[in-house]
């Protein structure tokens, strides 16, 4: 580790009615690797965008090359040496792999973009890198692990002096990952100052020198990576917060009844021959890379995109379902990861969103009976231990974690027994998330049945009694929770064809 | 997919047709069989005075398309082009009758109206972030009025081609000794190439190109969104006002109030060419074969007997068609 390249200290940063950071600081010394941790929420990437220009901070100071420095927009930090890999893909999808690397600053013979020398300098840079794409294939047509890979070469070849990476590994496959790391160790040695952020503990272990830890928003402090243990990490990333005890042993009797039986289906690139059980009183959690295919799976199941073949068994019987009006009928409910844009109307009530899929079940003649809408919408309220000041709050009012328990009411009402649940806890505060394991838990105790995609290992481990892995549109695992460890799990999530 | 995948078929994978693109073959097959199809029907069409005509109501619809492209390829759209071609035309015409303007600076006031609607639209789209639907349905609201207003609700005639003034008429159709020559195809096709060069090899084009991709993604690797995005509608008004010039080069009188309408024939021709509604794809060339299309169909029809209420119909199922094709491939994607 070399001299301190970069400092931040004191950086607050609100957005209406939140408070995304609090006093928090950072500092990257150069040809070190730096990991940044924290829940998701806990302010992770915002701070990254404070540094990057692309927020504006309230307060603090920001020290970069011994001068306080103030990035008015993304490209004044490139410009300056600071780059940031984003965990989002921030591609262009209609150009090509080198016109992406090169956006902004391409090559020029004199009025005219030379594509020819990009081309050139993009293929010698991929090949300094060790890796196998093709800079005149069309971003759009990559894979995302490939898409990522071209993020980072494109980070590399500014000459940055900071690179921020941001979650890099999520869509990688383990030799991709290994590459990455090859990367990642030859930039420290060139004393570059590395920021690396990530949940998987592993990693951390592996690859970084010393570890800073947020917490809501707060600071919590620094390590040497060398001298924390696993245990020590977590402990600050958590703080006090308990979770539902982890499972060790499926609670799921072995003679209970399957429930929902999936034959063989297909459907497009992403769902590849998947066959899978649920029974009764099961969670199983579907655990995979981005990418891999399970929420697609999950949407051609409830209908919500076309199968091509395949069969479906609801209780042992035969169903067909072509629309998700059948899969509700057949008592499938669909919790998407993107709540706001699929799951709730969040300029509606409580009630009207607990209601809305069994609208008829509250009608009076022409009119909504709004008395029975109410009464149900408490009573569910009641159940779930929604915090709402009362069923006429508007649900964009509500927290992420009391949103998602109106999504659940809004299928228990429909009287559905199966609940896919995607991404459950997916921009949820770390208090909510312990609140939504305990309903997951309280759900099947009642005998409802729960299929969790989660892309987050520690949640899968925690919440499935069996697991499914998909890799890439197939099912690529399948094992009960006391035989599944993250390095099992991961094997099978990276199992190729 | 791995590097190694060979996709498509034996057709897609065809060295030439990779070059040129699957959709606008398919629009020159269309081409092709329009004119053999409208020549067979009906010997009338095989006339020379035929062809000269269809390139006369390709000139205007073009060089709207033209420009049309671009905030089609940024995802927007521009729907004051028609109305705003017309406005240009009838404001600089009336300069030429009533302030004895000389024709040369009338043609360079037709040009620059459109470009001050370009900025119009370019200042609500890119800087007050207003729907490009709405913005540009205001400003051809906008455009239809004034252009009335400016010209007392007159129609405006543009001096005749015989008239010492007129010389401006065979930019687009030289008369020689009796023989009328569509040089405007010329013409047209040079804006083709140059716009084609500007829209793929250079920094500008490219910026649009981006901005229709993923505007989030190319403000990030820090472009100036606002600019291009800006850019592009200015580019459409430019156009419009060189396709006011072409309007009233080709027809006698210009009528306030008129051209709605004739946006929608120049947007058809975009997609029909193979430019995607959702933004990031476009080509000019293809752009140009859209408008052959739709400039091929309003002067075969009538020759087969299928006066302007089936020249509408038939327009919109090849539009549904095109449209449908461009939904696919993205659906692929």
């Amino acid at each position: 580790m070399g001299e301190v390249i970069l400092t931040m200290e004191g950086i607050d940063k609100s957005f209406p009615g939140v408070r995304a950071l609090d006093q928090v600081s950072l500092e990257v010394r150069k040809g070190e690797v730096h990991a940044l941790m924290g829940e998701n929420g806990a302010g992770k990437s915002t701070l990254m965008k404070v540094l990057t220009g692309i927020y504006t901070k309230d307060a603090g100071k920001i020290t970069y090359e011994n001068k306080e420095v103030v990035f008015a927009s993304p490209k004044a930090a490139q410009e300056a040496g600071v780059m940031i890999v984003h965990q989002e893909l921030n591609m262009l999808n209609h150009l090509t792999v080198a016109q992406n690397i090169y956006i902004g600053r391409e090559k020029m013979s004199g009025k005219l973009i030379h594509d020819k020398a990009m081309n050139k300098a993009a293929a010698a840079l991929f090949q300094r890198l060790n890796i196998e794409i093709d800079p005149t294939e069309t971003m759009g047509n990559l894979t995302v692990g490939k898409q990522q890979m071209c993020e980072i070469a494109k980070a590399i070849s500014h000459d940055s002096k900071v690179i921020v990476f941001d979650e890099p590994t999520a869509a990688l496959t383990e030799s991709e990952i290994k590459e990455l790391f090859k990367i990642i160790r030859d930039l420290r040695a060139k004393d570059i100052g590395i920021v690396y952020i990530s949940h998987r503990m592993d990693e951390i272990k592996e690859i970084t020198d010393r570890v800073t830890v947020l917490r809501d928003g707060a600071y919590v402090g620094t390590i040497d990576t060398e001298e924390a243990t696993k245990e020590d990490i977590i402990q600050m990333m958590v703080g006090r917060v308990i979770y539902e005890e982890p499972k060790s042993k499926s609670n799921v009797a072995k003679d209970a009844p399957v429930v929902l039986e999936v034959k063989n289906l297909n459907a497009g690139r992403m769902v590849q021959n998947v066959s899978f059980r649920l029974h009764k009183g099961e969670i199983l959690g579907f655990s995979g890379l981005m990418g891999a295919g399970r929420t697609e799976t999950a949407r051609v199941i409830f209908g919500a995109d076309k199968m091509d073949s395949g069969e479906v068994f609801v209780n042992g019987q035969k169903v067909v379902i072509r629309s998700p009006q059948d899969a509700v009928r057949n008592g499938i409910g669909y919790l998407s990861e993107d709540r706001k844009r699929y799951g709730i109307v969040v300029a509606k009530t409580v009630a009207e969103n607990t209601t809305m899929a069994s609208l008829e079940n509250f009608m009076a003649g022409l009119f909504i009976n709004k008395k029975k809408e109410a009464q149900v919408a408490e009573e569910y309220v009641e159940k779930l231990k929604t915090k709402t000041p009362g069923v006429e709050q508007f649900v964009v009012n509500l927290s992420g974690g009391n949103q998602q328990k109106v999504v659940v009411a809004k299928w228990l009402v429909r009287n559905c027994d199966i609940l896919i649940f995607d991404e459950p806890t997916r921009g949820i505060d770390v208090g909510a998330k312990s609140e939504i394991y305990h309903l997951m838990n309280e759900l099947v105790k009642q005998g409802k049945s729960i299929i969790m995609i989660s892309s987050e290992m520690s949640e899968v481990l925690r919440m499935s009694d069996r697991i499914v892995i998909m890799c890439e549109g197939r099912k690529t695992g399948e094992m009960d929770i006391s035989e599944a460890t993250q390095e099992n799990i991961m094997h099978a999530a990276t199992r190729r064809e | 997919m791995g590097a190694g995948v060979k996709k498509g078929n034996a057709f897609t994978n065809n060295p030439i047709v990779k070059t040129v693109g699957t959709q606008k073959i398919v629009v020159i097959g269309v081409i092709i069989f329009l004119a053999i199809f409208f020549s067979w029907m009906s010997p009338a069409f095989r006339q020379y005075s035929t062809v000269v005509s269809i390139f006369d109501f390709s000139y205007y619809v073009s060089l709207m398309a033209i420009g049309v492209t671009f905030p089609l390829i940024t995802g927007g759209v521009d729907l004051s082009i028609g109305t705003g071609m017309v406005a240009a035309g009838l404001f600089a015409g009336n300069l030429v009758n009533q302030q004895n303007l000389p024709v040369g600076l009338a043609l360079l006031v037709c040009i620059l109206f459109g470009v001050a609607l370009g900025c119009l639209n370019a200042f609500s789209v890119a800087k007050l972030n207003l729907p490009p639907f709405i913005a540009t349905l205001s400003s051809m609201m906008i455009a239809r009025g004034l252009g009335s207003i400016l010209v007392g609700g007159m129609s405006v005639t543009w001096p005749a081609g015989a008239t010492e003034q007129g010389w401006f008429r065979s930019i687009f159709r030289l008369d020689a000794n009796g023989t009328l020559i569509p040089v405007g195809f010329i013409l047209i096709l040079a804006l083709v190439i140059v716009m084609s060069v500007f829209l793929n090899h250079s920094r500008p084009g490219r910026y649009i190109i981006s901005v229709g991709s993923n505007k989030e993604a190319a403000r990030l690797s820090g472009i100036h969104v606002a600019k291009w995005h800006a850019l592009a509608y200015i580019i459409s008004g430019f156009f419009t006002g060189l396709a006011g010039v072409a309007y009233a080069a080709t027809f006698q009188g210009i009528v306030p109030g008129t051209g709605a309408g004739l946006e929608l024939d120049a947007i058809a021709g975009v997609i029909i060419g193979g430019t995607s509604m959702k933004g990031g794809y476009g080509t000019i060339g293809g752009t140009l074969l859209g408008v052959f299309v739709m400039s091929l169909l309003k002067t075969g029809l009538p020759f087969i007997g299928l006066q302007a209420n089936w020249q509408q119909i038939i327009t919109g199922i090849v539009l549904i068609i095109a449209v449908f094709i461009d939904v696919t491939r993205n659906a692929k994607k």
